[in-house]
């Protein structure tokens, strides 16, 4: 069935939950899309579980700012999961201003038998009421809904790049350009401001902030990164006021490879934790980089991801795609790391082998069950009969999303309003 | 591809603002380091206006647009090329489009040859003039080390399209109802059309040095040649919004 493509159906966010059975998108609708896992059946052990439609709601609608005479788009720019701690499940969906705490929750069963109404629903005369009786809960199709449970409104000026649950489950933070929030899950009046890097005269503004997330292990440590290319990490416990960062890492410009677009091409536009909390791993405009957090002064890591865009950087400031915002995500045992790029590339890095593989995300080439092709881009010379060359490429077809499962091989890959989930040939 | 050109190019004297080798027959004219340098700064400019749009703009993008544009800058002002011009300046004929800029695209070690020297002409001091200058008149010009951000005594001759970054950042800042409508009062949606607007541009740039007031100076004044693009009319309502008749 072909879908005609919409602009509310971009997905712009991808996110799996802490144990793989549900996997969350949201689109530039304000809507959020859950996947659940299908249980494998003991019948047929060898038919991995494949991801069905579990739910779907409006997380955000757009509104209108009329202070300032702005709209505020409903766009939802990240989904983060909380980890479960009852039958229901919770999630963080957020947009530019306005961070919600939805509870998805099953119900499979209802109750019937009641006093004052009829099987309708209908209130019954009362007269006509001669009898108690007890309702009674009977099993009923299954029905997932989501309720909003809070929602943490105005309190960000900027827009809100990124948000992250803390390790200890009660709090969250929310990072939008200029400033970072925390938020105990409970208070939706008020939020701490514990990163602010707003100058007093914005005419001086030369930096902002683009992602940011707290450590996976200690509450009290984050980090967050910047359109220079630095990345600093912060505990909360030296002061309230996160201004001086604990560790603060950049790796020194290269003087002989400095353009006017040096400083565009170094902005990160994701930094993610490795699952150990030994590493992070940012991603800047044609490279992604691992860093210990052990060592400041420069990436243990550093791998490109194309770089053959490097002498094609004017027209791309010029299209606007060199302020793309991709973003990286780490496999379930930090060795490999993922990141997307353009014409539906993808692009994973084994950290061990020092491998590297281009795969396409698209309709034409992948059927079910089908194995992926590797791709390549020639970028010179001759071109081989598989190869693609760098002027051919789609630059409207661009995978900024993607997700990893925390523990199998089972990625997804958002392209523009296609998801597609690739999971590990079974052998 | 362009590698070609661009090694004819570094033999080529860098006082020659334009481009137009006739050695390079039958291939498209590859600018000047100059011309791709200031096409680079108009285009940043353009930018900086567009992404005032319905919806707040884009802080990140911008702030990283802005700080090209002020690089750009100091660089034209270490070069000497950041003077005035004379608005009516002829010349020959206009850039169709941004064409490769290769060149700008290439460290500054391969662009050691190409750069233009330091201009001793006529004793101008080489100051930096916040970019956004319309009038044709001379403009005031203040020294290098001012900030960026700095308002412009001048603004005031200025046509209502050409805000300073500084007040861009201010409305990010303190936004009152309608100052957004405020920026935009005076363009034209059809002033959008980036590549009529760039061909009217570079083509006023005829001088090529200094050319970055001149860049937003009433395209009329530069004589239409045939190898114009044909939407002159959309041109013309374009600079009637530069203007501010």
């Amino acid at each position: 069935m072909e879908l005609e493509k919409t602009w509310a159906d971009i997905i712009s966010t991808v996110e799996f939950n802490h144990t793989g059975e549900l996997l969350a998108t949201g689109d530039k609708g304000g809507r959020v899309v859950i996947f659940q896992r299908e249980q494998e059946s003991k019948n047929q052990v060898h038919r991995r579980g494949e991801y069905n439609v579990y739910s779907t709601f409006q997380s955000h609608e757009p509104e209108f700012d009329y202070l300032k005479s702005l709209e505020i788009e409903e766009k939802i720019n990240k989904i983060r999961w909380l980890p479960q701690q009852n039958a229901a499940y919770f999630l963080l969906s957020t947009n530019d201003k306005t961070v919600k705490l939805w509870k998805v929750s099953e119900r499979d069963k209802r109750p019937e038998g009641y006093n004052l109404k009829d099987e309708e629903g209908r209130l019954r005369d009362p007269a006509t009421i001669t009898t108690l009786r007890v309702p009674v809960l009977r099993p009923m199709d299954l029905m997932v809904e989501a309720t909003p449970r809070r929602v943490f409104a105005n309190a960000h000026t900027y827009h809100i790049n990124s948000i992250s649950v803390n390790s200890d489950y009660e709090t969250y933070m929310s990072a939008d350009d200029l400033r970072i929030n925390l938020w105990n899950f409970e208070i939706t009046n008020q939020s701490f401001n514990i990163v602010d890097i707003k100058p007093a005269n914005m005419e001086e503004l030369t930096e902002v902030i683009t992602a940011a997330e707290f450590h996976p292990h200690h509450c009290n440590s984050f980090v967050y990164s910047s359109s220079k290319g630095t990345i600093r990490l912060c505990d909360m416990r030296a002061s309230a006021l996160c201004d001086r960062h604990s560790k603060f890492f950049e790796e020194p410009e290269d003087p002989s490879n400095r353009s006017f677009f040096s400083e565009i091409i170094s902005s990160i536009s994701d930094v993610k934790f490795s699952h150990s909390g030994r590493y992070i791993m940012t991603r800047d405009y044609l490279t992604v980089k691992v860093w210990d957090l052990n060592m400041e002064n420069r990436p243990i890591e550093t791998y490109q991801v194309h770089d053959y865009l490097r002498s094609k950087l004017c027209s791309l400031y010029e299209n606007d795609c060199i302020f793309d915002k991709f973003e990286c995500v780490w496999n379930g045992s930090d060795s490999v790391i993922m990141t997307g790029s353009y014409n539906n590339f993808f692009r994973m890095f084994d950290r061990n082998t020092k491998r590297d593989v281009t795969l396409e995300a698209s309709r034409e080439n992948s059927k079910p069950r089908a194995i992926l092709k590797p791709r390549k881009v020639c970028v010179g010379g001759k071109r081989r009969k598989d190869e693609i060359s760098v002027d051919s490429l789609d630059f409207s077809k661009k995978i900024l999303h993607t997700a990893w499962h925390p523990s199998e091989n089972i990625i997804a890959v958002a392209a523009t309003n296609n998801l597609y989930i690739f999971q590990d040939k079974v052998n | 591809m362009g590698t070609m050109f661009a090694r004819g190019l570094k033999r080529k004297s860098a006082e020659d603002g334009e481009d137009v080798e006739g050695g390079l027959a039958g291939a498209q004219a590859m600018p000047s380091y100059s011309l791709q340098r200031q096409s680079l700064l108009d285009m940043s400019l353009v930018k900086l206006q567009l992404c005032h749009m319905l919806v707040e703009p884009n802080l990140c993008r911008s702030v990283l647009i802005a700080n090209t544009v002020r690089q750009i800058q100091e660089e034209m002002a270490q070069d000497g090329t950041w003077r005035v011009v004379a608005p009516q300046a002829a010349g020959r004929a206009p850039l169709d489009r941004l064409v490769s800029t290769d060149i700008l695209c290439r460290s500054v070690r391969e662009q050691e040859g190409e750069r233009p020297a330091p201009d001793a002409g006529d004793g101008h001091t080489p100051d930096l003039v916040p970019g956004l200058a319309t009038v044709p008149s001379a403009q005031a010009l203040r020294n290098p080390q001012s900030s960026l951000w700095e308002v412009d005594s001048s603004r005031e001759n200025r046509g209502g399209f050409q805000k300073s970054l500084d007040q861009i950042f201010e409305t990010l800042e303190n936004k009152t109802s309608g100052s957004v409508e405020e920026l935009f009062a005076d363009v034209d949606s059809s002033y959008y059309d980036l590549d009529a607007v760039l061909t009217g541009m570079v083509g006023s740039t005829q001088s090529g040095h200094g050319s970055g007031l001149q860049a937003f100076s009433p395209a009329t004044a530069a004589p239409p040649s045939s190898s114009c693009r044909s939407d002159l009319g959309e041109l013309d309502h374009a600079v009637e919004i530069l203007v501010e008749t």
